[in-house]
């Protein structure tokens, strides 16, 4: 008889969850991947912008991509326009993607690696038995105990697996953006350009967004940090929406919270791994989170093969993934948390200055750390300031 | 006092339960449930909802 039902469960069938399910079953674990929703990839909360880079941890399908991405425009609080486009035109340089179709293909690919899926199903305690784990679930409304030797908590900004496991990722008010975005019709924009709209007036502590998805139709939301907003991203937004796409219409209401916290120090304990944004891995300065949760899922799956592989699911032996996701995309966790803290504390003014020193000026390559070298050139004295983070 | 949440504003989307430090909330597939004997009335969640969905009444 064996001594666990599984040798993985993966609580949350988001990217991170079921990339590292995947990755589990392809290793030939015996993976249960559960979600809390009854349908996978909705209600979706997020914005759906994404790199190129993803070409690299899933074979593009165009029926999950809503727009390819060529160009970037940033909007100061004076209405000064930054255009940010990719050297070669035509190339693009990132999608808009169909989150409600994409994580379904991800959950599929799960699937057909091997690892059993159920929806409607939450974690909703966790004990350590034995050197195991036995997770209490409910699945359309049945409570049982199913036991495994690791869990991977891939289970949102909500995470609870994080909470049981003893691993305090509690956002402070400063370490989170409260996001509301709409997706709108019967509104104008550049095809294939993404804009952002920087500055205080427009969102303390964070920033607006127009996405488009496909030709007609675009995401439109806002993220602002608590801490420093009186007013809600809602009440934000709606002003927003009045004052710059009066026509509009909505056709659907995204609601989220993005962590902003930057690299944690650890995302492990004893039997437990989190990944995405249960670990805090979207980036504080863009509040993509996408591709990081991937690639954590991806190294939290190939962790949890070799702690198996041993027999040794101890929080020191799955230390090996800290290293792993802080090796990969940590450091520009770091990195980016700093640029990030610097930008809001600009005052609107400073920004509009910036932008001016820049007016006319191509910007070849869509790159935050590009857009930060142009300013430097032209305000050596924030070169003082960013010093040690481009030199990192 | 307590805290309270409109439900016909909520869109459960979790992040009053990332910002509580008390574990006085918890998401439940997209019902929202609040545990008074443990919310101490800090505002950090009221604070955070991006729909202005929590409040404290009397």
């Amino acid at each position: 008889m064996k001594d666990v039902d599984y040798d993985v469960i993966v609580v949350g069938a988001g990217p991170a969850g079921s990339i590292s399910a995947k990755t589990c079953a392809e290793k030939g674990l015996d993976v249960l991947l559960i979600e809390k929703r009854q349908e996978i990839g909705v209600p979706v909360r997020c914005a759906e912008g994404v790199g190129k880079e993803i070409e690299m941890l899933v074979k593009i399908d165009k029926r999950f991509i809503s727009a390819e991405i060529e160009k970037a425009k940033i909007i100061t609080p004076n209405n000064a326009t930054i255009e940010l486009s990719a050297d070669k035109a035509g190339n693009e340089v990132g999608y808009v993607l169909e989150r409600k179709i994409f994580d379904r293909y991800l959950a599929k690919l799960a699937s057909k690696a091997g690892a059993e899926v159920r929806v409607k199903t939450s974690a909703i305690g966790l004990e350590r038995e034995n050197g195991c784990v036995k997770l209490k679930i409910r699945s359309m409304g049945e409570v049982e105990e199913v036991k495994a030797r690791i869990v991977i908590g891939a289970d949102g900004i909500e995470s609870k697996v994080a909470k049981w496991a003893g691993i305090d990722t509690t956002l402070k008010l400063d370490e989170i953006e409260s996001c509301v975005q709409y997706l709108m019709t019967n509104i104008e924009f550049e095809e294939n350009t993404t804009y952002f709209w920087i500055g205080k007036k427009f969102a303390p502590g964070g920033y607006i967004w127009l996405f488009p998805k496909g030709e007609d139709a675009a995401n439109v939301g806002i993220g602002i940090m608590p801490k420093m907003s009186e007013k809600s991203a809602k009440i934000l937004l709606d002003k927003f929406v009045r004052e710059n796409f009066p026509d509009g219409n909505i056709t659907e209401i995204v609601i989220g919270g993005v962590p902003v916290k930057g690299a944690i120090e650890t995302a492990v304990a004893d039997n437990v791994m989190l990944a995405g944004d249960s670990a805090r891995h979207a980036d504080p300065l863009t509040g993509g989170g996408i591709i990081n949760g991937m690639r954590a899922g991806y190294l939290a799956g190939i962790t949890a093969y070799e702690a198996i592989e041993a027999g040794d699911y101890s929080a020191s032996f799955l230390r090996k993934y800290d290293e792993r996701w802080k090796n990969d995309f940590g450091k520009t966790l770091e990195r980016n948390k700093k640029i990030q803290e610097k930008l809001i504390k600009m005052d609107d003014e400073t920004l509009n200055k910036l932008a001016r020193s820049l007016e006319g000026k191509r910007i070849g390559e869509i790159s935050v750390r590009k857009l930060v070298i142009e300013l430097i050139k032209n305000h050596p004295k924030l070169l003082w300031d960013l010093k040690d983070i481009l030199l990192s | 006092m307590k805290l309270v949440v409109n439900r016909y504003k909520c869109g459960y989307c979790g992040a009053c339960v990332a910002v509580c430090k008390f574990d006085a909330n918890e998401l439940i597939e997209t019902y929202l449930e609040i545990y008074d004997d443990k919310c101490t009335l800090c505002m950090a969640c009221v604070k955070t909802c991006p729909m202005n969905a929590l409040e404290v009444i009397d």
